[in-house]
């Protein structure tokens, strides 16, 4: 029954369409225009739509920046994060501003050289000048970006290692990670997915002498102030290791070893108590409270960033950022590969 | 000179060759005359864009309002949405084929299939494309290829579900996802078909362009149309065969066992005996195709939109060498720029480094063409159609999405923004949008030529309005999903504590894209009911200089009834001092008293 008032309801609609347009086009005729060049009141009427909204966009831009920039990630946990913003704050800034000035401009044209009847459209068309300004203002801009960009990008990618990284791999598969820690001697020993069997979830090669002292982990705790270096392995398919608030990441592809060293500079209690992250997960808890879920607490995380299967949307794994002291205790804490295998 | 002779006889066959009786078959339906095929290429990318978008609203809700039940989505996917909550796994097919449909078969068949097929014969002076032939072929292997996308949706265990960039070793295995057993066979056959029909096209475009132009159409003086379009199957020819071969090995991966992409994998309880294979290596082979891939789609979008501004603004396109140059520019660099879509897959990072040195200069010619365009717009005499309103829109949205590439190209930003909404809202802005515009400022331009009727344009503005403010309501703030850090792809974000105060945006960009989606029947009305109960059209009613407007109405096979007319200037003198008229088509003699302007 509701099926047959939905396609009579859509029938009739269809047909008042058919009405209306076939009044629009009788009155059109007694009008003697033609009903598909606009007339210069279409010139005008749209034109002046072009303007507003023009504006009503630049004002809504700014709104949504205004609104919504705070619930955004926020301060950076990692070493090279501060170096990351400000790349991102100053290729953000230069965008902004084109964005600022083309928009508007475009919209003001629309507007401002709406047809006229009787106006002839000046004939310009080409200026070697003007078009030598806007390559070469871009291109110079451009190389100013790339240069910086670059000598980020080798920052992050090529980090020091005077200060030797703490070793830990990050294992992935459908749909959970797991850590393992290089142990004493921050070397992991050699793994093969064909050796998983029974506990032996990771398929860690027990006769490698370097695996023996390796703990596995489903956390991950690092102590602030020293590199971490991630490497990453799946079992199964491309996963990828996403860590934010570090400004990190990096896919784990099954059968090619892939890594990723940062230092984290904030500890998870820290970041708890920074004024923008309280305010944050206020709002947060408040949308919580509401729809009658436990209160939300701060925690870095791991997240899957490559499309891997269904639950692709629930791979997620805690990251503890504590003091070394705090670290020492935890790690003493967890059973090497040679107890549990 | 070669062309001109070989176009007179092809004029000469014309008018004594036996022509099979017209009838249904070879008119409607087996036809050869790229003005049909046109017209086919256009519907059935049509109906391939309404699947598309209507999978869109689907995810849109489930992203929404992920808890709740609609019982409209178990209405439409039965068993993968029981009791009207979706299926993760349907969600993931839904992304998959709406990726699909609207990259391939909407914006590269429906685009370019269209209108490389009206235009290049008429815009040119050529009775035809090359061989009328292949350009049947080409339509319906398109057509084959759309039947098998839609007919995965239908399979046992769901259509492909990996994305649409469909990367091993989750399309390779079925024990991977469900999506990945037949629906992602169906995916590849129904790719390589459209990967044929893609190269048959180019290849007539090619032949076409540089072969039959008529006399005095020197290639500066094509109009901007052909010079996208002539790119862009160049593009098609150089890059898709290589995702042919990607297809092909990951097909033998998948059916014979072999392990190009595969090794070292532990799946469903047991070691794989794949070894030795690199999934890298599959996201080298796609990547060189999917970049060039972008511009594919975005070219024929500003070769439509330069013509459309050109002529509503009675005003020559400005820096016409600027602009072929760009493009040309454009689509060199797209073959060397691939690489920035995988700068966290652990390629070297100098490897890195160089493609975001190549990616980031792809903003000069993007820049270069966006001032051409304002400068166009510039003390013009805007004649605001509604072709001519979605062209500005283009305009809008290739800035404001290229803006945002300046920021995914270089590789240290793109670190924390990679696979996040911030990509999702750059490149549905920048290649989706400005794409989708170009389409519709198409079809309303050129609606005349094709049906000979005018298309209503009170609903066109409407369409547009809604469409425009709908488009940006959706995409801009994913932007701080984004920088919220809200990866793609996902389900529900409502396993993440960090993402709930976000929800209020999830909720509105669901509410601007039902709009958005409803928007489209005002499009469909008009288009079907102006096809037929449309004021009828005049033979130049947008007063335009191209070569197409000097065909009669009524389309007759080899497009004009005498000798093809011959073109003395470029296409775009509009409003040129000495002429009365504010326009001078492309076959007018230079007149007394006129400027020569050295095209």
């Amino acid at each position: 029954m509701n099926g047959i008032l939905i396609a009579a309801v859509l029938v009739l609609a269809v047909l008042a369409v058919i009405q209306i347009v076939r009044i629009y086009e009788l009155s059109s005729v007694i009008r003697e225009e033609d009903t598909a060049l606009p007339t210069p009141e279409d010139n005008d009427r749209q034109g002046f739509w072009m303007l507003v909204f023009g504006i009503a966009f630049i004002a809504s831009f700014f709104a949504m920046v205004y609104a919504w920039m705070p619930d955004t990630l926020g301060l950076p946990a990692s070493e090279h994060g501060p170096q990351y913003d400000n790349l991102w704050d100053i290729s953000m800034g230069i965008i902004i501003v084109m964005f600022l000035i083309v928009q508007p401009v475009l919209f003001y044209f629309a507007y401002k050289y709406r047809g006229t009847a009787g106006r002839k459209a000046s004939y310009f068309e080409h200026n070697n000048k003007l078009e030598l300004v806007w390559t070469v203002v871009p291109a110079v801009i451009l190389a100013v970006l790339i240069l910086y960009g670059l000598s980020t990008w080798s920052t992050i990618m090529n980090p020091s290692q005077e200060n030797e990284p703490i070793v830990v791999e990050v294992y992935a598969q459908q749909f959970k990670w797991t850590a393992r820690y290089a142990g004493k001697d921050n070397d992991l020993g050699n793994a093969n997915v064909r050796l998983i069997a029974g506990t032996n979830a990771l398929g860690v090669d027990t006769l490698d002498a370097k695996s023996a002292d390796d703990q596995v982990t489903p956390e991950i705790y690092l102590p602030v102030g020293r590199p971490v270096v991630f490497k990453f392995r799946s079992q199964d398919v491309i996963h990828s290791a996403y860590m934010p608030h570090f400004r990190a990441q990096m896919n784990c592809v099954p059968g090619v070893p892939t890594q990723f060293q940062f230092t984290p500079t904030v500890t998870t209690a820290d970041m708890r108590k920074d004024a923008d992250m309280v305010a944050k997960v206020e709002r947060i808890n408040a949308v919580r409270a509401k729809a009658g879920k436990e209160p939300y607490v701060f925690d870095y995380l791991i997240l899957c960033n490559k499309i891997c299967g269904a639950a692709h949307y629930n791979m997620q794994m805690p990251i503890v950022v504590v003091s070394e002291e705090e670290y020492a205790a935890w790690i003493k804490e967890q059973k090497t590969v040679a107890e549990t295998l | 000179m070669a062309a001109e002779a070989h176009a007179h006889d092809h004029a000469h066959d014309h008018e004594h060759h036996d022509h099979p009786a017209p009838n249904f078959w070879n008119t409607y339906v087996f036809s050869t005359d790229h003005k049909m095929i046109s017209k086919q290429f256009l519907v059935t990318g049509m109906f391939m864009g309404i699947v598309g978008v209507f999978m869109s609203m689907l995810f849109r809700l489930q992203l929404a309002w992920p808890e709740k039940k609609f019982a409209i989505l178990e209405y439409f996917l039965g068993k993968w949405a029981p009791d009207g909550v979706m299926d993760p796994n349907m969600y993931l097919a839904l992304v998959t084929i709406h990726g699909t449909i609207m990259v391939f078969f909407v914006l590269t068949a429906g685009l370019s299939g269209t209108f490389s097929n009206l235009l290049i014969p008429l815009q040119i002076g050529a009775r035809d494309m090359a061989s009328g032939f292949l350009n049947m072929l080409s339509y319906w292997f398109f057509f084959a290829s759309s039947v098998i996308m839609i007919a995965s949706l239908f399979v046992e265990t769901g259509p492909a579900s990996g994305g649409w960039t469909i990367y091993p070793p989750l399309s390779a295995l079925p024990q991977a996802m469900p999506g990945s057993g037949a629906g992602m066979t169906l995916w590849l056959i129904s790719m390589t078909l459209f990967i044929v029909s893609s190269l048959l096209g180019s290849l007539n475009y090619i032949v076409t362009v540089l072969n039959l132009r008529t006399k005095g159409m020197s290639m500066t003086r094509l109009p901007l149309t052909i010079w996208a379009f002539l790119v862009t199957a160049i593009l098609g020819v150089l890059s898709f065969p290589v995702l042919v071969s990607a297809v092909l090995l990951l097909m033998f991966d998948r059916m014979l066992g072999t392990s190009f992409y595969l090794s070292d994998i532990y799946m469903a309880g047991e070691a794989l005996h794949y070894q030795g294979g690199s999934p890298v290596l599959y996201e080298h082979l796609f990547w060189f195709l999917g970049h060039p891939e972008v511009y594919i789609i975005l070219l024929p979008a500003l070769g439509i939109t330069s013509e459309v501004i050109a002529t509503s603004s009675r005003k020559p396109i400005f820096g016409y060498r600027a602009m072929v140059t760009s493009i040309l520019a454009i689509a060199f660099l797209s073959f060397i720029v691939w690489g920035h879509h995988m700068f966290v897959t652990g390629m070297n990072p100098f490897l890195g480094s160089v493609f975001t040195f190549t990616t980031l200069l792809i903003a000069i010619p993007s820049a270069v063409k966006a001032f051409n365009y304002l400068t166009t717009l510039w003390k013009g005499n805007l004649q605001l159609t509604p072709a001519m309103l979605f062209s500005i829109g283009l305009v809008s949205t290739f800035v404001s999405g290229g803006l945002t590439g300046i920021i995914l190209g270089d590789s240290a930003l793109d670190i924390n923004v990679h696979d996040t909404y911030f990509v999702v809202a750059h490149f549905h802005i920048v290649m989706g949008l400005s794409a989708i515009f170009g389409l519709f400022a198409g079809v309303y331009h050129w609606f005349p030529k094709m049906y000979g009727r005018m298309m209503n344009k009170r609903l066109g503005y409407a369409h547009f309005w809604i469409t425009f403010v709908s488009a940006y309501g959706v995409f801009f703030p994913m932007h701080f999903l984004g920088l919220a850090a809200v990866p793609r792809r996902y389900y529900t974000n409502a396993e993440f504590g960090m993402f709930d105060n976000l929800q209020d945006i999830n909720v509105l960009i669901t509410m601007f894209a039902i709009l958005g989606g409803i928007a489209q029947l005002l499009f469909l009305f008009n288009f079907f009911y102006s096809m037929f109960r449309g004021p009828k059209a005049s033979q130049n009613p947008w007063k335009s200089n191209t070569l197409e407007w000097t065909t009669p109405v009524e389309h007759i096979h080899g497009n004009w009834p005498g000798e093809i007319p011959e073109v003395h200037r470029w296409a775009y003198d509009y409003s040129k001092p000495g002429l009365s008229e504010d326009f001078a088509p492309q076959s007018m003699p230079i007149q007394d008293g006129e400027e020569a302007t050295g095209h």
